[in-house]
């Protein structure tokens, strides 16, 4: 039989005192802290986006998509583990979580890509891997001072130390986050080298929305 | 199971077919032996739809002659979720459509519609907690000054002149029920200390979400299949991915159908605690084995009828999202004064 004694009950009303609308999907920071458009796009105007959703969908059901290596043998491993943050008011689950011997949980997220040199899309990833993090040490009231990016397509295992500069600028982003989602606006395209490697750049129109933002607005003569 | 109500057949037989013989609609359905069985006999232009759950087959015919003449065919699967609608020369009611929007920017319409998703919410609410007393579980003092809040709740909505005003005295209500719902609860094994989710923290709100889930889910193909947009809402705040109005309009299936479900599976046991997971660090789910306990429940409450005051006849618990989103159909487009929610007894 199950032990359900030994969780925190909440008193009433939503944990946190968050409403409803103010929960942040954990998802959202990584979108983000590489373009709040990007983020805006898929969380405000519910544009799909295959990549981020089909595979996370997929891997919600079940310990379907572990890649071998992805996570360390020997190690008890929750799968697609619900993570909460009553404090920060997040909500989302992670892929993995390692277990040390010690107790201490270690986040693991799941890539589609390749390992990123450095750059926003990295520290993009760090974020949202930060952020289940402070999830954790608020689940199980303990420190958890590391995590690990896995990329798929070159099989890397990426371990990240959640440093304290790391954990502001994501508390910060968490911030940001929920203003953006509070507001409901599309943010101006960032039309930079971040467009190139954005899988929403068809549905967003980077170049269109700035040359049309240039002032001849209408025009339709070449 | 074939349902006539509003005008619209609800074709739940699994293995019907639907074929046009003349004017008039034949529905037949293979018997015990697999011969072929005539179930019911329609002229068509009864009929202002048609929506069928399943495996239910439509002949070509049937369906070219729907389509011109503008009647409603819809698909849900099984368990009810919608899956598409037939659309003809002119799809949907652009009227419709254009009334939901346009009442959500009349505050007195919003109001009013607010004011009665929460009476059938408060309502039901109410009935649940009678019941418990007339059942005699729980201290009945509490249960008592819970129903007494109600009616206080009930009188003041009547009297409520904003939407704000009308979603305080919701939150104030649940607060009162989810206060005294461990009441309601028999088997001290299941503990309830609150409503919580994102995620559910214990079995009983674990349970609860669930239900939540799948009344939500019937309630947007319901209105789906009447050609309104569950995401425009008027309780509800409009956002982003909300069914703003499937939440509206479950407000009133809420207590009596949802919770009275989930309490009704932990008390007669049939949930225990082995159908439940807790997750590390505190999310509870149900257990494959717990869904489908509950999912089995739900479709037998499905099939139960009810007495609803508008009808003669009874009506498949089911069937009620349609026959509300119906009626709110017709009050959106003038035809009915005020949105009568339903009223459980
Ligand atoms: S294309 Fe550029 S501006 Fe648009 S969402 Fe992607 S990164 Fe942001």
């Amino acid at each position: 039989m199950n032990d359900f004694s030994a969780h925190r009950i909440q008193s009433s009303g939503s944990p946190g005192g968050w409403r409803d609308a103010e929960v942040v999907p954990i998802s959202a920071l990584q979108h983000y802290a590489y373009c709040p458009r990007q983020c805006a796009l898929i969380h405000v105007e519910q544009v799909w986006d295959e990549n981020i959703y089909t595979l996370r969908g997929r891997r919600a059901h079940g310990r379907v998509d572990t890649p071998k290596g992805m996570t360390r043998d020997g190690l008890r491993t929750e799968h697609a583990l619900p993570l909460f943050s009553d404090a920060l008011g997040l909500a989302g689950r992670a892929d993995a979580v390692e277990f040390e011997a010690d107790g201490t949980p270690f986040p693991v997220e799941h890539k589609v890509g390749s390992r990123k040199k450095g750059g926003l899309a990295r520290r993009a990833d760090e974020v949202q891997l930060c952020a289940q993090a402070l999830c954790l040490e608020e689940m199980f009231e303990r420190d958890v001072p590391a995590g690990a990016l896995y990329y798929r397509k070159s099989r890397r295992r990426h371990e990240v130390a959640f440093s304290s500069a790391l954990r502001v600028e994501t508390q910060e982003v968490i911030r940001k986050t929920r203003g953006l989602l509070r507001v409901r606006r599309l943010p101006p395209p960032v039309a930079d080298a971040r467009c190139p490697r954005c899988s929403l750049i068809e549905t967003c129109m980077p170049y269109v929305v700035e040359r049309l933002g240039d002032g001849e607005p209408n025009d339709e003569t070449p | 199971m074939t349902t006539q109500l509003l005008n619209t057949l609800f074709v739940q037989t699994q293995g019907a077919y639907l074929r046009l013989d003349h004017e008039t609609l034949r529905i037949e359905a293979p018997d015990e032996d697999g011969e072929k069985e005539l179930k019911l006999r329609i002229p068509l232009h009864h009929l202002g739809g048609v929506v069928v759950f399943g495996n239910v087959l439509l002949s070509p015919y049937l369906l070219g002659q729907c389509a011109r003449d503008g009647r409603e065919v819809v698909w849900c699967s099984r368990s009810g979720r919608f899956q598409g609608r037939l659309a003809g020369p002119v799809s949907g009611n652009v009227l419709l459509r254009r009334a939901q929007h346009l009442a959500l920017s009349d505050p007195a319409i919003t109001l009013e519609l607010a004011r009665q998703f929460v009476l059938g919410k408060v309502r039901g609410a109410r009935t649940v907690l009678k019941r418990a007393l007339r059942e005699d579980t729980g201290d009945a003092a509490t249960l008592e000054a819970a129903v007494g809040a109600h009616d206080e709740a009930i009188y003041r909505l009547r009297g409520a002149d904003s939407v704000e005003t009308v979603r305080g005295e919701e939150g104030q209500a649940a607060a009162v029920y989810f206060a005294v719902f461990h009441h309601l609860i028999g088997p001290i094994d299941f503990r309830f200390d609150g409503r919580n989710r994102r995620p559910p923290r214990d079995p009983v709100n674990a349970a609860l979400s669930f239900v939540y889930t799948l009344v939500r889910g019937d309630c947007a193909a319901a209105l789906e299949s009447v050609g309104l947009d569950p995401q425009v809402g008027y309780l509800h705040v409009l956002r982003p991915g909300r069914p703003a109005l499937a939440l509206d309009l479950m407000e009133e299936f809420r207590a009596w159908w949802a919770d009275r479900l989930v309490l009704t599976l932990i008390n007669r046991k049939q949930l225990g605690l082995q159908h439940f997971e807790a997750r590390p660090g505190g999310a509870v789910y149900l257990s494959e084995t717990g869904r489908k306990e509950v999912l089995t429940a739900y479709q037998k409450r499905k099939q139960e009828t009810v007495r609803h005051r508008l009808f003669k006849e009874a009506v498949p618990v089911g069937l009620l999202p349609f026959v509300q989103a119906r009626l709110l159909a017709r009050h959106l487009r003038g035809d009915l004064d005020a949105y009568p929610p339903f009223r459980a007894r």
